[in-house]
């Protein structure tokens, strides 16, 4: 069974200024599933709604910010949980960092930069657990740290001392203090080097064949996806273009948006001319009508500007939304 | 060759920064003896890559002169740039070297149009009087870069996408009509969809406007796409540097190695010998202290004297390597040649 469930959700940012409103709708009818031990990975540009779906997955849902339709459900192996239902109180208490976890881009910006890494540690199981012997959890941190393959000096570090690439192993040690069911990654090595970004990814890929749960790792970069997700989900302003599982994605992409990021792609050892789409990504607060990425498509046809296209399964698992794929085609 | 045939003449820079207090403290060497060259008739693009915190940024501070080199030189068009001295000399140098940098959202204000800047820049360098006569000017900058005035004019960073803005902030540097460009990080801020438009951008320029352009970045794959030569730097020195198909496609050193081997490949076919383990430094102001090679405490065919004193410059066919490994010593048993 699936760890989440989002159902068809619809979340815009919606602002009244002087009787001026605005929406910007930023997941506009998405619908998937997390399977319990696996990767997801989720690709983007910039401002195409990752981030507004992973604040819905994560019920951090704050106006501007509202949902009008749709659900999130969770499905631990106790309980079930609705997301876009429950109690703060209850969010707090029981699921987050127990349950679901957050890994950000700025782990600088993470880390309280007068504080060693430990009260920051400290802070996190106080909060959730309490600490009833220091030095037991002293032990336990340090148990945790190692077993991740950091060293036990970082723990007396202050963030200022550690690479980039160390802060950010150090926030993925801090979100899996619980040993969560979900752990969420928003662009986890955007700002690092390759040979950092290489570590960190193996860092987490070692979390989840550890604990056996679920990465929801949101990246731009389809390159970390085809090395490290199991599947794949291309997001184009708001919508999903395609889902398929990794291998999928890269062998056999059906979506004209999705060939085009991996065809563009450039590679050590090749050197095919690469062109960029014509136009820029559609604003959310005025989207394209039919299909939304009619205005930059190599195929568009007649129909992409008045329909919008409808994600279709095109074989198990694979599912795509463009007129040009029909439905169990393959 | 005679140092004028040189465009860009490094020579043997160092940079040292005091790090920590007023008493004690220590010293950050953050370009190491560092040397290359660009040759002035030939326009070429030349890489610089390297991880975060291995120096790139402060050697394209040393080479734009917002930073003097604490020893050795750096010649622009055979003058050493620490014997500029004043405003005019500067405004003459800064015509004829120009900097692209990283977040084009953060090159302009948002507060002002964007073709203020064109228009500033015309006027500063004395590429014509006044705004009117530098509608021609700005609008050749634009065209080169694949826009026109009509569409930029009055218009606020924020109304362009990031790729326009960012060929905005290339036809900035292009008004001058610089002998070289300097882009650091360029298109690393810019959507995944518009940023190839950018680095070909740089080819065509090259090309037609016979600029040379510096390209900073730590991206290896658009590197080898574009570049002509490239230099692998690491905490503060280069490791290695030659042209770009011979150093990406078979790599010397062992860093530049590791570094290859990380670049994730766009196709999961390779997966297991990407998701091996490696061991990443734990503070970068460890290793900018280590004496001897700086890559010893994270190499796989570390030697005893890699510890000790630090590597020569080797020159291995027409590449240069900063390793143990390539020393020439052929008769007796060298201290540096593995066994």
């Amino acid at each position: 069974m699936a760890l989440v469930s989002v159902q068809d959700i619809c979340a815009y940012y919606r602002t009244e200024i002087y009787g001026i409103s605005r929406t910007v709708r930023a997941v506009d009818g998405v619908s998937f599933e997390l399977n319990p031990n696996e990767i997801y990975g989720v690709a983007g540009e910039s401002s195409c709604g990752k981030t507004t779906l992973i604040k819905v997955i994560s019920g951090n849902i704050k106006p501007p910010l509202k949902v009008y339709s749709g659900s999130v459900n969770y499905h631990f192996w106790s309980h079930d949980v609705d997301m876009l239902h429950i109690s703060p109180e209850e969010l707090r208490d029981n699921l987050r960092w127990k349950e679901i976890s957050y890994v950000m881009q700025g782990s600088m910006s993470v880390l309280n930069p007068v504080r060693k890494i430990i009260k920051t540690f400290e802070d996190i199981v106080d909060t959730h657990e309490g600490i009833p012997d220091k030095k037991k959890f002293f032990e336990q941190a340090r148990e945790h740290v190692n077993r991740l393959g950091l060293p036990t000096e970082v723990l007396t570090s202050y963030p200022h001392q550690l690479s980039g690439g160390m802060r950010q192993r150090v926030a993925i040690a801090l979100a899996t203090v619980f040993q969560p069911s979900l752990i969420i990654a928003d662009e986890p090595t955007t700002a690092l080097d390759v040979v950092v970004q290489r570590g960190v990814l193996q860092m987490i890929k070692d979390i989840q064949a550890m604990s056996n749960n679920t990465v929801l790792l949101v990246t731009h970069d389809m390159a970390v996806h085809a090395n490290v997700a199991d599947r794949v989900m291309i997001m184009y302003a708001g919508r999903i273009a395609e889902e398929a599982p990794t291998e999928i994605i890269f062998n056999a992409p059906l979506h004209p948006y999705t060939q085009h990021l991996i065809n563009s792609l450039p590679m050590i050892g090749e050197r095919s001319n690469k062109v960029s789409l014509r136009g820029a990504p559609p604003s959310l607060a005025n989207p394209p009508s039919g299909c939304r990425f009619h205005e930059r498509c190599p195929y568009v046809m007649d129909i992409c500007r008045t329909e919008v296209p409808e994600l279709v399964t095109v074989r198990d698992g694979h599912r795509v939304a463009c007129h040009l794929v029909k439905e169990n085609s393959l | 060759m005679s140092a004028t045939d040189k465009l860009l003449d490094v020579q043997h820079a160092i940079v040292e920064f005091h790090i920590g207090g007023l008493v004690g403290g220590s010293l950050l060497v953050a370009v190491n003896d560092v040397s290359f060259s660009l040759d002035m008739d030939r326009p070429e693009i030349f890489t610089l890559a390297g991880e975060s915190g291995s120096g790139k940024t402060t050697l394209s501070r040393l080479l734009l002169r917002d930073l003097e080199p604490t020893r050795g030189r750096v010649l622009f068009e055979g003058r050493d740039l620490a014997t500029i001295r004043n405003r005019s000399e500067f405004k003459e140098f800064m015509r004829k070297v120009q900097p692209v940098f990283q977040n084009p959202f953060e090159t302009f204000s948002p507060l002002r149009r964007v073709d203020a800047y064109l228009f500033d820049t015309a006027v500063n360098f004395g590429m014509a009087t006044d705004r009117r006569a530098a509608v021609q000017v700005v609008d050749d900058a634009l065209q080169n870069v694949g826009l026109s005035l009509e569409e930029v004019s009055r218009r606020y960073p924020h109304e362009l996408s990031g790729g326009q803005t960012q060929r905005v902030s290339v036809a900035r540097a292009l008004i001058s009509q610089p002998k070289l460009i300097l882009a650091d990080e360029p298109v690393s801020m810019v959507d995944a969809s518009l940023r190839m438009e950018i680095v070909n951008l740089f080819r065509k320029l090259r090309d037609t406007q016979k600029v040379s352009v510096i390209y900073i970045t730590h991206d290896l794959a658009t590197a080898y796409y574009i570049s002509d030569r490239i230099a692998i730097m690491l905490r503060g020195c280069i490791v290695e540097s030659g042209p770009v198909d011979d150093v990406l496609n078979r790599p010397f050193h062992p860093y530049t190695k590791l570094l290859i081997e990380s670049v994730p490949e766009p196709a999961p076919k390779d997966r297991e010998a990407w998701a091996r383990h490696i061991s990443l430094g734990t503070t970068e102001v460890k290793e900018y202290g280590r004496v001897g090679c700086k890559f010893a405490g994270r190499c796989p065919q570390v030697m005893d004297i890699c510890r000790e004193i630090d590597p020569p410059d080797v020159q291995v066919e027409r590449r240069m390597v900063k390793c143990y490994l390539y020393t020439e010593h052929t008769g007796e048993p060298s201290p540096g040649k593995p066994t």
